[in-house]
């Protein structure tokens, strides 16, 4: 049984699991997905990559930075059957400077190919962070 | 007649500006000369009197030379002055161009490629009235000149090395390919998080956490306060040189003065760093009680003003040598610093008291019942909390510090740590010519964070304006990050205003805990929807169940690489406890019946509804129903 009281300017309502199981009636308006302003996750909504994503870390900003943009774009835009298979000399570029930097890339087997996979499925999961 | 002639011949050259006497003895000669020509020409046909017309062609000849004397004067006077002129134009532009010398070479530093160009030594600073030019830097060999430690220019150059000014630098990057940034910073560290200074560093179980700053989050993954280690960053001699940009970060100096009509800051070294564009991102310093500040030396060097790492270093290795320590302040820090140390004093027997104005923890921030409900569970952490507390004056006095305070108690202590607010460091301000509000402190800047056309503002030091809630100053984390990438992202050519709401959280002690957003100012009229708490809504738990780590991370920064387990803790319902027990709820902030401000207490993970609806800013006529959209009962 909820209960309401006034402290001041403070109102207090107790609430049991029965009483927020009905649908709530609140509104919200509705998220436009084209919002410029709103911070966009993985995919821009003109399809480019949003390389500022937090999901990205650090990646495209470290020393490595740009030979991680060029390998996912050629990722990202590949049209082959088995995606990002004429991306191997990139990928192989991206790899070699990650290994100058086994501090920031620490080295596991296919890392980079178990990342940019999760990246681009985080990508198409991920709305953007209001409408979840 | 001859005679007469070669007389007044003579006589011509020595006319000079009129007197009567010259042109009477001028006469005289002529008349004289007339008298003995008269009687030899007496045939003559002039008309008039003979006097009468030599005359006259003397006055002709008189007048005649003086304007002829005049114009030759006025024309050697002026043909000198114009000489004089050009002269002294000339010098002034072979003094610009000295000037200039030094300034030309350093655009071909920019040129991609490493091209090794020397350059004059800007070390030595060459000032703005130098006279000579460096004629050895155009002329000298490449190889003889090391790069300068402090490079002349930097097409982004971010003042300030703390959380906003990386978020930025990480921003740029992203978007500008090739980038370089350069971050000045006064702190002999390269930039890092703050929050764990006051919160998970203090829960360690590492007995050198003092030296190496790292801490296990609650999924047991380990991870360091910086934000990235050194081989991130480029040395700053290499910036200009390096093949695809970077980042890097000069320690230890402090920008002194900014010149925003020539695009260039001086340090206190005197080296001088020109730009493209500005960040300015120099936050803010701890403030001061003044009783603290006037009590003398004894007293001061017993007080801890908290905010960087070495304070952080040395309150560490204090609360294992003293027997007290008195935090003053109610607030965030204040408040995670007493629930941190009162965890440590189980162990170590240390009395931890906390003292402030308020009547409770948090008193400006939360509503006065739930001000008071956080205030008893700080003293369960173990902290001796005075409420209602105002320092009249501190003293030493027999190896101890006395806090008398206004109403005749008296504290007595061994080290004080003042927590009372931030003051933003703003003193670029006189230089650049910025505004300064007067209303909130910090830079003036527009919702696109911009000062002026090259500079931007980000962090504790930004007195924005939301355009939801108004112009406003935030001094919390979240917000360094958020604004410090809208401005990175502004400075590489987007034009987004500040947007996404940033966040805030507080842990006090690991049982109790709340993530907050918008304007979360007790003086508002508030409206608390709870639940009852049950064993699994924690701090702790959340981060387990949702194997983000630190709750640092789970917003504004996804952690890119590595599992993480998520351990499922048994839900165990509490026993209801007597009195009001405000286990986990909504709280809504309102003005003019809109809200504003959202807490989420002891319920995690759901920022994201909280966001919209004050992005909505829409007046809702039963908040209770709004509260269902948090589903509060369920995990």
């Amino acid at each position: 049984m909820s209960y309401c009281k006034q402290q001041g300017k403070d109102k207090i309502i107790f609430v049991t699991k029965e009483d927020h199981e009905t649908p709530s009636s609140a509104e919200l308006i509705a998220e436009d997905p084209n919002d410029p302003y709103e911070d966009q996750g993985l995919i821009l909504p003109n399809g480019e990559v949003n390389w500022n994503c937090p999901c990205l870390g650090g990646m495209a900003s470290g020393p490595c930075g740009e030979q991680f943009k060029s390998a996912f774009s050629c990722f990202h835009y590949s049209e082959e059957e088995v995606k990002g298979s004429e991306c191997i000399e990139q990928f192989r570029t991206m790899q070699e400077c990650m290994q100058r930097y086994p501090e920031l890339y620490p080295q596991e087997e296919d890392e980079e190919d178990k990342q940019s996979n999760r990246n681009a499925a985080e990508g198409e999961e991920q709305p953007s962070p209001a409408s979840s | 007649m001859l005679k007469c002639r070669t007389a007044w011949q003579k006589l011509a050259p020595l006319v000079r500006p009129s007197s009567t006497l010259c042109r009477k003895s001028a006469k005289q000669t002529v008349l004289k000369c007339e008298s003995s020509f008269r009687p030899t020409q007496r045939a003559s046909m002039s008309s008039g009197p003979p006097g009468g017309s030599s005359d006259n062609l003397l006055y002709y000849l008189l007048v005649g030379g003086t304007v002829i004397g005049g114009g030759v004067y006025a024309y050697s006077t002026l043909h000198g002055d114009k000489v004089r002129y050009q002269e002294r134009i000339a010098e002034i532009v072979s003094r610009q161009n000295k000037e200039l010398t030094p300034t030309e070479l350093q655009p071909t530093e920019k040129g991609d490629g490493g091209s090794e160009k020397e350059t004059a030594p800007p070390s030595e600073a060459p000032p703005v009235e130098t006279e000579q030019p460096p004629p050895e830097a155009v002329e000298s060999a490449p190889e003889a000149v090391p790069r300068p430690e402090v490079p002349p220019h930097a097409p982004y150059l971010l003042i300030g090395g703390g959380t906003a000014s990386f978020a930025a630098a990480r921003s740029i990057r992203a978007r500008d390919p090739g980038a370089r940034v350069l971050i000045v910073s006064e702190e002999a560290e390269l930039p890092y998080m703050r929050p764990p200074l006051s919160k998970e560093l203090w829960f360690s179980d590492d007995p050198n956490v003092n030296e190496t700053l790292r801490f296990k989050q609650w999924n047991g993954k380990e991870r360091s306060i910086y934000f990235q280690p050194p081989s991130f960053y480029v040395s700053p001699q290499d910036l200009p040189y390096v093949e695809n940009g970077g980042v890097a970060v000069l320690n230890r100096k402090k920008v002194v003065h900014m010149d925003v009509r020539e695009n260039k800051v001086r340090l206190d070294d005197g080296s001088e760093i020109s730009y493209e564009k500005c960040l300015i991102a120099t936050g803010g310093s701890p403030r001061n009680l003044q009783a603290i500040e006037r009590a003398g030396e004894e007293v001061i060097k017993r007080t801890t003003l908290f905010r960087k790492i070495e304070d952080f270093k040395s309150l560490e290795k204090i609360s294992k040598d003293v027997k007290s320590i008195t935090i003053i302040g109610g607030g965030f820090m204040g408040s995670e610093l007493a629930c941190a140390l009162g965890r440590r004093a189980r162990e170590s027997g240390l009395e931890v008291n906390q003292l402030f104005p308020e009547g409770g923890n948090m008193g400006k921030v939360l509503p006065e019942y739930l001000s008071n409900w956080t205030t008893d569970k700080v003293k369960t952490e173990g902290v001796n909390v005075l409420t209602d507390s105002v320092v009249k004056s501190v003293s030493y006095q027999d190896d101890k510090l006395e806090i008398k305070l206004k109403d005749g108690r008296v504290v007595k202590t061994d080290h004080i740590v003042a927590a009372v607010g931030l003051e933003p460091n703003v003193e670029l301000a006189k230089s650049a010519g910025l505004e300064v509000d007067s209303d909130f402190g910090g830079f003036r800047v527009n919702a696109e964070l911009q000062a002026r056309s090259n500079i931007w503002v980000a962090g504790d030091a930004a007195c924005f304006y939301d355009i939801r809630l108004g112009r406003r100053r935030v001094e919390h984390h979240d917000h360094a990050v958020v604004s410090g990438r809208l401005a990175g992202e502004n400075m590489s050519g987007a034009n987004k205003p500040y947007w996404h709401q940033s966040m805030f959280w507080s842990d006090l002690g690991p049982d109790v805990g709340y993530e907050a957003i918008g304007i979360v100012d007790s003086s508002l009229p508030t409206v608390g929807v709870f639940a009852k708490a049950t064993a699994k809504d924690t701090p702790k738990a959340a981060a387990e169940e949702s194997g983000t780590g630190i709750r640092s991370e789970s917003e504004t920064e996804a952690v890119a690489s590595g599992a993480s387990e998520s351990t499922k803790t048994p839900s165990s319902p509490q026993v209801p406890q007597q009195g009001e027990d405000y286990g986990k709820g909504v709280i809504f902030y309102l003005r003019d019946n809109v809200v504003v401000g959202i807490i989420l207490w002891n319920v995690f993970n759901r920022m994201p509804i909280a966001r919209k609806i004050i992005k909505d800013g829409e007046e809702h006529t039963d908040l209770n129903e709004v509260a269902k959209l948090f589903n509060i009962h369920e995990d």
